[in-house]
């Protein structure tokens, strides 16, 4: 393989890891305070509809984006409300939730099938884009690229170095010991809940304004899912997660990459590798209970009712 | 009081607090001087945890009004009443396991107050010193024994420089070392004029540090004393109220053929922050009750889950019943064979919390209520109501779910239904722990008849007293290894608060010592 092919595949693997990037960063928040939102497929679902209805009626992709992060946080607002003010079942509302986002979202896009826009266009940093091999994987992306890198670093700070971040891990922890001592557990919660949707909006626009600039039904095609994956192979930690995503990423295009050097394996079967390796790294991270149960947030899919406190 | 000049440090006025179905605190005034060591005492419901709930502002109350430092005031959340100087360490310990002991005690913390310790790393570490307490500030709490963790509560309270202390059930987990390490801490205190407010249930602890007692019955102030002028049978008197005979000594017994053995126990922990068990051997009587203590998570769960067959890993000739081997059977086979547990957790191990009395009856009691298949519901209703009455459970009746009702009564209830099944073998663990003095009495005299029987039981308690008061042979456990068995006439409180802070293993067994 000449450089030239490694120095594409490695950006593609980016491309193609970014929607996972946002959207497990997002769940990863919400997780840590200890709320299990299997609502992300929903959620993005919306997200890249609405996002480019948004792009689409007014030509501006910005715009686009910036609709389809309010679309997540409205949906995710929908969860939160019902699961931390109702206490409903985390896990059947956040099913629900993907159900619900699914079918509204084919609905709402039905009129805009195939219709293609403008989507954001690349940037090349300059000087740093310039940098041997580096320079063309990591700076000749879209300004969602970027955003996704400031993202990932900003949260590496705030969850490791901030007392936002000590507070996040003593919520999800354990959550009437952090009422005791004064924390507000449900408005953080809901904080991190409306955090997970922002992000998935915008991993549903990434999808829909910059991957491919069009609307498809169902478009998403599992990714929420896989960011769940996502979430439990990195151990909740923020670095880890940007390099599964990419990895993942990496995974999904393996078949591209195969048939172009000539391999005869059927598309089919390489398409379904991410989900093969997500299942895969699923077993060796529970085969280890010991430090599963280190690294879970411990209060992960219980309710919290302050009242019961009393 | 010899300081009636200053102005209180904290009073309370006419508290009420009204839960459906109950009056929690009722017309409650108390006041505290500064520099006083308060015990507040009560049977379980008598409305302690309610009042200082609301003194810390996680409860607000209906009615009565709180004056600190002659000003009235109002808490309304529990940040409130730490800047005022409040701090309180709660019975179940509200620390962050996977947290360092600063990150922990800076979550408490407000920005002013973090700004005004500056290095708060260096601050715990001098505090530390000051007050004997050995806490340091890196290390991760989940590695931090119990005793460490409560020092980790007191010394966020210290760094917040509190005037008022509120202490609840603090000695029920600890050896009593630790105990005697804890009251220095508190006179130390009490001497630079931090009031304290102490909750218990070990009544010679209150009549040894505190300087005045308030006793709540029923969400009533019902008296007001002095404990060093009484005795711990007195007060106890004041707490229940009709209480006709108080626990005596009773006889001890030595056992007589041996029913049950655990040979050469080793396992390696199952949890992250589990307790491996290291070789444990001892012998069970028939007739006899063989007391454990030790300080909670030193392998006596790990133990109980292996005894009971919850711990599936098959150890089949480290456990004998009547010399069969029964460890590699199933939990159900072993009930079968005699075996009868009362774990620690009372809803979620002992019971099913959703589950009605008589459902919870059945789980264990299958044989002779099911007929072809098909529950005999008026009979185990019938035998429910029965254990009911003869155990003296409080509850609406059969039908009432088990999470309905208080810990006490759930206690009675499970310790019947056990007891009910005649076993050969009873494993008990902390039976009393939380239940009041008139339950505890009802649950001892349970076991002692049950020994005299001809059971055979396995007692296992944080409480010594109790364990004195019952054992007829005595252990301590520690890390995970068994002390040596010795009768309770031959041993004493100070042995075997040795033996908990774990003594034996070097002396005893240098090598596996080395091994693990």
């Amino acid at each position: 393989m000449d450089s030239d092919l490694i120095v594409q595949i490695l950006f593609a693997a980016i491309k193609t890891g970014t929607p996972l990037l946002f959207i497990a960063l997002g769940e990863l928040i919400c997780e840590k305070s200890g709320v299990l939102n299997l609502g992300q497929e929903g959620m993005m679902l919306m997200g890249a509809v609405v996002g480019f209805l948004a792009a689409y009626g007014t030509g501006s992709a910005g715009l686009g984006v910036l609709a389809a992060m309010l679309m997540g946080c409205l949906m995710s607002l929908i969860f939160a409300a019902l699961v931390l003010h109702l206490g409903a079942n985390q896990v059947a509302t956040g099913l629900a939730l993907t159900i619900f986002g699914t079918g509204l979202s084919a609905f709402v896009g039905s009129g805009v099938v195939g219709q293609t826009i403008q989507g954001f266009q690349p940037i090349a940093i300059p000087l740093l884009s310039d940098i041997p091999f580096i320079g063309k994987i990591l700076f000749t992306h879209d300004i969602l690229v970027y955003s996704s890198f400031a993202i990932t670093f900003a949260l590496l700070y705030v969850v490791n170095k901030t007392r936002i971040g000590l507070t996040l891990k003593a919520v999800g922890e354990n959550p009437h010991a952090a009422n005791a001592i004064g924390i507000k557990v449900l408005r953080v919660r809901y904080l991190s809940v409306m955090f997970g949707g922002v992000m998935a909006g915008m991993a549903g626009a990434y999808m829909s304004l910059v991957y491919t600039p069009m609307w498809v039904e169902n478009m998403t095609a599992g990714r929420g899912w896989i960011a769940l994956a996502l979430v439990v192979f990195a151990s909740w930690r923020v670095g880890r997660i940007m390099l599964g995503a990419y990895l993942f990423g990496l995974a999904s295009i393996m078949h591209l990459v195969l048939q172009g050097l000539g391999w005869s394996i059927s598309p089919n079967l390489l398409a379904m590798l991410p989900y093969v390796a997500t299942v895969i790294v699923m077993v060796i991270i529970s085969a280890d209970q010991f430090k599963e149960k280190l690294l879970a947030p411990r209060s992960l899919g219980k309710p919290f009712d302050p009242r019961q406190m009393a | 009081m010899k300081r009636s000049n200053l102005v209180s440090r904290l009073e309370l006025v006419s508290i009420t607090k009204q839960y459906p179905g109950c009056l929690a605190n009722d017309d409650i005034s108390i006041s505290l001087m500064p520099g006083e060591i308060h015990a507040l005492l009560g049977e379980n419901g008598a409305g302690k945890s309610t009042l200082v709930k609301t003194i810390y502002g996680v409860v607000s109350p209906d009615k009565g009004d709180i004056i600190w430092d002659g000003r009235e005031v109002s808490i309304k959340s529990p940040s409130i009443a730490r800047d005022l100087g409040i701090g309180m360490v709660f019975q179940h310990f509200s620390l962050f396991e996977t947290l360092t002991v600063s990150q922990n005690i800076e979550l408490c913390l407000s920005k002013t107050q973090l700004n005004a310790i500056g290095n708060l790393a260096e601050r715990i570490v001098q505090l530390s010193k000051e007050y004997g307490l050995n806490v340091n500030p890196d290390r991760y709490v989940h590695s931090l024994s119990i005793g460490e963790r409560q020092r980790v509560e007191i010394m966020r309270c210290l760094v917040q420089s509190v005037k008022l202390l509120i202490l609840d059930e603090p000695t029920s987990v600890l050896t009593p070392q630790e105990v005697a390490g804890l009251f220095d801490v508190l006179r130390t205190l009490s001497k630079e004029g931090c009031s304290i407010l102490f909750i218990s249930h070990k009544l010679h602890e209150v009549t040894e540090i505190c300087h005045k007692a308030t006793i709540l019955r029923g969400g009533r102030v019902v008296e007001t004393c002095v404990p060093q002028e009484e005795t711990p049978a007195s007060i106890a008197k004041m707490m229940v109220g009709d209480l006709a005979e108080q626990d005596a000594g009773y006889a001890k017994k030595i056992g007589t053929k041996s029913l049950f053995n655990v040979n050469c126990l080793s396992l390696p922990a199952k949890q992250p922050f589990g307790t491996s068990l290291k070789d444990i051997s001892f012998e069970l009587k028939s007739g006899e009750i063989l007391g454990v203590a030790g300080v909670a998570g030193n392998g006596q769960d790990e133990l109980m889950a292996i005894i009971s067959g919850e711990d599936e890993r098959d150890v089949k000739n480290s456990l004998t019943l009547e010399d069969k081997a029964i460890g590699h059977l199933h939990a159900g086979d072993r009930r079968k064979l005699g075996m009868a547990y009362v774990p620690e957790e009372r809803l979620g191990r002992g019971a099913v919390p959703d589950m009605s009395l008589t459902e919870n009856t059945l789980l264990t009691h299958s044989d002779g209520f099911i007929k072809k298949g098909l529950v005999d519901w008026p009979s185990i209703q019938k035998y429910t109501e029965t254990l009911i009455a003869k155990y003296k459970v409080k509850c609406h009746g059969e039908f009432s779910e088990a999470k309905s009702l208080s810990g006490g009564n759930l206690q009675k209830f499970i310790m019947g239904r056990e007891i009910g099944q005649n076993p050969k073998v009873l494993i008990c663990a902390h039976p009393t722990w939380g239940v009041d003095v008139g339950a505890a009495l009802a649950i001892h005299q349970a076991l002692l008849a049950l020994r005299d029987q001809g059971a055979a039981i396995l007692l296992i308690s944080e409480d010594i007293d109790e364990l004195f008061l019952l054992a007829d042979r005595m252990a301590a456990v520690c890390d995970g290894h068994l002390s040596p068995v010795v009768k309770t006439e031959s041993t004493n409180i100070d042995q075997i608060g040795q033996w908990m802070a774990g003594t034996f293993i070097n002396s005893n067994n240098d090598f596996k010592g080395a091994k693990s």
